[in-house]
């Protein structure tokens, strides 16, 4: 899926694109890829590398940004590294995405009530409680993730940390 | 076949000889005495024994320039790796097929800083089109048929097989038929042209009342000289190449054009800049070709054959793509495409060509004879040396000045017959190529390295080789005593502001060419061209001519960089010219939104 945003008084359309890349489980195919993306000048958002249910292939998930020719044209350039063996990019197909986070709060008694009701409403855990913090977990999309962050900012985040989004196709097709 | 026992080193090179490999060129050290000392005993290879590694690089370039096969170069670990890098990216921007194997240290210091240590599988990644560093003697045969296939397959492209020392020595049992029946199921290269843009094409070209064909380096490896010739005879659709595309069309044919681009004809870039149908051939846009890519061929709808997807829509959007090889391509647009017989469309194209026609009388390319100011000009000497070996000679250049004046003025008629680096500019390319294309065409083949004087001091130790051989390599150094293509910036668009571009002092080539044991001579005056030449042609192995020629000359035409034709400089400024009236230019291209289904998926 794609989000596109006209830029103001640009004619290039920028977008969002989600890309699953199926790659040979090899030594080295990360640094094919991430140079690939900075020779030419691409610009990852997040890159995620996975195991699959194939032991000798792994699975990349690239956010990246850019106009419809440089999309175009990442989607090419991928194809041409030998130990790429599939390029999905999720153009207009219904998506999973989701992304995990874990986040170390204040958790100063007085206000502990407040923040397990937040959790609950965000579907997240307590993972780690100590005297004055609590590490919390939280799954979902990207935008779910950031109005959590946004409402843990009140309590005081002391550390941070998110991985890549995942994604999947909806449905019984596979990439 | 059964299998059978050897050591890396002896597998390698029964791979070489599977590949049909009959000659490599090298240099020895550390890392690959292993593969040395199976060269010593080996009885079907021909080791060429260059004086750097970066000479090496460019005669198996040259090499396979001139035969289409792919060349092997060899290399030890360290900065006998990194010296085959300008060599390597030169064959990645010019898509030419070589396989570069270099020694590493063992496999167990690796990572260590160990003596002659360097990541070479690191460095190339970006300007290979694969590598490898075999960790696993058993891997060994596989990954070099592997990268031979890579190598000559698609676009045709460099690939690099690491091999530590220890890996060459250790033994190996295995089945050489097993190992050369290559599979690599990630890899494609082939691609069947698509029927429906195929008859969007034939259309196209039906419709199109100012059709160009823009033939490059792409044309010349698919070997589709034959097909481009059949298509614009068919028609009468008037013929551009690029730098690499040179000869594929022949230049006395009267639809050809010439080069276009930055020094390309001011005929060429006038009939690119007022078409209404670009027919492009294995060529990729280049900026040296488009110059601002907004306002180049605006009218003009595009159809683009290429092999690799990534070119296609990569600079200029093509409203017909066709992925696949190009002669195949044309082969099957051929058998839609029919002469025109109304007349109204055999009128347009009449039109289109007598417009053309009109612009090459007004703006010929120039040439002085010196007859007038008694200066030897480097555009004559190339003219000349055209004329007098009748062109049946292979060309190579270096870089700047004097590649593009022999682009304009040789008149390139067969495939293959100009040898260039032009995606990458190496200077240093000339003199090793040529050699490299010397061991590839054999004695018969005189092969002119016209190069400069700051190009030729880059390479000038493959002069050693070219004597051993008695290779018939004849240079011909265009000696203007200055970086010339720089100075001719310098003079038009930094005030004259000559920074260190001066090559007065230099050495006396053919002092040098003597030290060498080469026969050298020297032109300073233009009615002794002629005699000259006749004298490199008639002396046997090689001859080095250093053409005392014109010292501040420039190029033209030129459209300067990233600009558009409207600025094009047509010729000197000082000369007797016809006064320019350029042809009106067309209102700039409006840039249109791309829809974003517009994303083709080359899923394969």
């Amino acid at each position: 899926m794609a989000s596109a945003t006209v830029m103001a008084g640009g004619l290039r359309v920028q977008e969002t694109h989600t890309i699953t890349v199926l790659v040979d489980n090899k030594p080295g195919v990360l640094a094919r890829v991430s140079g690939l993306f900075a020779r030419r000048g691409y610009n990852i958002e997040s890159l995620t590398v996975s195991i699959t249910e194939d032991p000798e292939v792994s699975r990349m998930t690239i956010v990246v940004g850019g106009d419809s020719d440089t999309l175009e044209q990442i989607t090419k350039q991928l194809h041409k590294l030998i130990d790429v063996l599939k390029v999905y990019d999720y153009l207009d197909t219904p998506m999973l995405a989701r992304e995990l986070a874990l986040i170390k709060v204040n958790a100063e008694p007085g206000q502990r009530l407040e923040l397990m009701q937040l959790i609950e409403i965000f579907r997240g855990r307590v993972i780690d409680v100590a005297d004055k913090t609590y590490v919390i977990e939280v799954t979902g999309g990207g935008d779910k993730i950031d109005a959590f962050e946004k409402q843990m900012e009140a309590f005081g985040v002391r550390e941070l940390v998110r991985t890549g989004r995942i994604a999947m196709m909806r449905g019984s097709r596979t990439v | 076949m059964a299998k059978i026992k050897s050591t890396g080193a002896r597998a390698l090179l029964e791979c070489l000889r599977r590949e049909g490999v009959d000659t490599i060129f090298g240099y020895p050290g550390g890392a690959v005495i292993p593969l040395y000392d199976e060269i010593y005993h080996c009885d079907f290879l021909q080791h060429i024994l260059v004086r750097h590694e970066q000479g090496g690089g460019h005669m198996a370039e040259g090499y396979a320039h001139a035969t289409g096969k792919v060349g092997v170069c060899i290399g030890t670990s360290g900065p006998g790796a990194t010296n085959l890098v300008t060599p390597i990216t030169d064959a990645m921007m010019d898509s030419i097929p070589l396989v570069a194997i270099t020694g590493q240290v063992r496999t167990e210091v690796i990572g260590k800083d160990a003596f002659q240590e360097a990541d070479i599988t690191g460095i190339t990644m970006p300007i290979t089109k694969h590598n490898w560093l075999v960790k696993d003697v058993n891997d060994l045969p596989r990954i070099m048929h592997e990268a031979f296939h890579i190598a000559r397959s698609g676009r045709p492209g460099p690939v690099l097989v690491d091999v530590p020392v220890d890996i060459a020595r250790a033994l190996l049992e295995y089945d050489p038929d097993e190992a050369q029946k290559v599979n690599i199921r990630s890899f494609k290269s082939e691609f069947k042209v698509h029927p429906v843009q195929i008859k969007r094409a034939a259309e196209l070209i039906a419709e199109a009342k100012k059709p160009i064909l823009y033939i490059g380096g792409g044309a010349k490896a698919a070997a589709a000289g034959d097909e481009v010739r059949e298509l614009a005879e068919r028609i009468g659709i008037p013929v551009t190449t690029t730098l690499h595309g040179l000869g594929t069309f022949p230049e006395n044919h009267e639809l050809s054009l010439g080069m276009l681009g930055m020094h390309g004809t001011a005929y060429a870039n006038y009939a690119v800049h007022n078409a209404d149908l670009l027919i492009a051939v294995g060529a990729r846009f280049d900026d040296r070709v488009t110059g601002k890519v907004s306002a180049f061929a605006p009218e003009a709808k595009v159809i683009h054959m290429d092999i690799d997807p990534g070119e296609i829509n990569k600079v200029r959007r093509a409203d017909v793509a066709i992925v696949g090889d190009c002669r195949a391509a044309l082969r099957e647009i051929l058998t839609l495409v029919e002469p025109r017989n109304d007349m109204d469309s055999i009128m347009a194209l009449s039109e289109w060509r007598h417009e053309i026609g009109k612009w090459k009388t007004d703006f010929p390319l120039e040439a002085p004879t010196g007859q007038d100011d008694g200066q030897l000009h480097s555009e004559h000497v190339i003219r000349e040396i055209a004329r007098i070996t009748d062109r049946k000679v292979v060309v190579t250049t270096d870089v700047g000045q004097h590649q593009m004046w022999s682009a304009q003025h040789f008149g390139m008629r067969s495939p293959r017959q100009f040898i260039t680096s032009g995606g990458l500019g190496t200077m240093g390319f000339g003199l090793p190529a040529a050699i490299g294309a010397s061991f590839g065409l054999g004695p018969d083949t005189d092969v002119w390295c016209i190069s400069g004087d700051g190009s030729f001091q880059m390479c000038l130790q493959e002069l050693m080789v070219a004597r051993i051989y008695n290779l018939p390599v004849k240079i011909a150094i265009l000696n203007n005593q200055f970086l010339g293509m720089v100075r001719q910036w310098q003079e038009m668009f930094w005030q004259k502001h000559y920074s260190e571009v001066n090559l007065e002092k230099a050495p006396d080539f053919v002092k040098l060419a003597d030290a060498y044991d080469i026969p050298g001579l020297r032109c300073e005056h233009p009615e002794d061209v002629e005699a000259t030449v006749r004298k490199a042609m008639e002396t046997p192995g090689p001859v080095l001519i250093d053409f005392r020629v014109a010292k501040e000359t420039n190029v033209y035409p030129m459209i300067p960089s990233g600009q558009t034709i409207d600025e094009m400089i047509v010729r000197r400024p000082d000369s007797p010219a016809i006064p320019m009236t350029p042809p009106s230019p067309a209102e700039p291209l409006e840039l249109r939104l791309p829809q974003p289904n517009e994303v083709v998926d080359v899923a394969r």
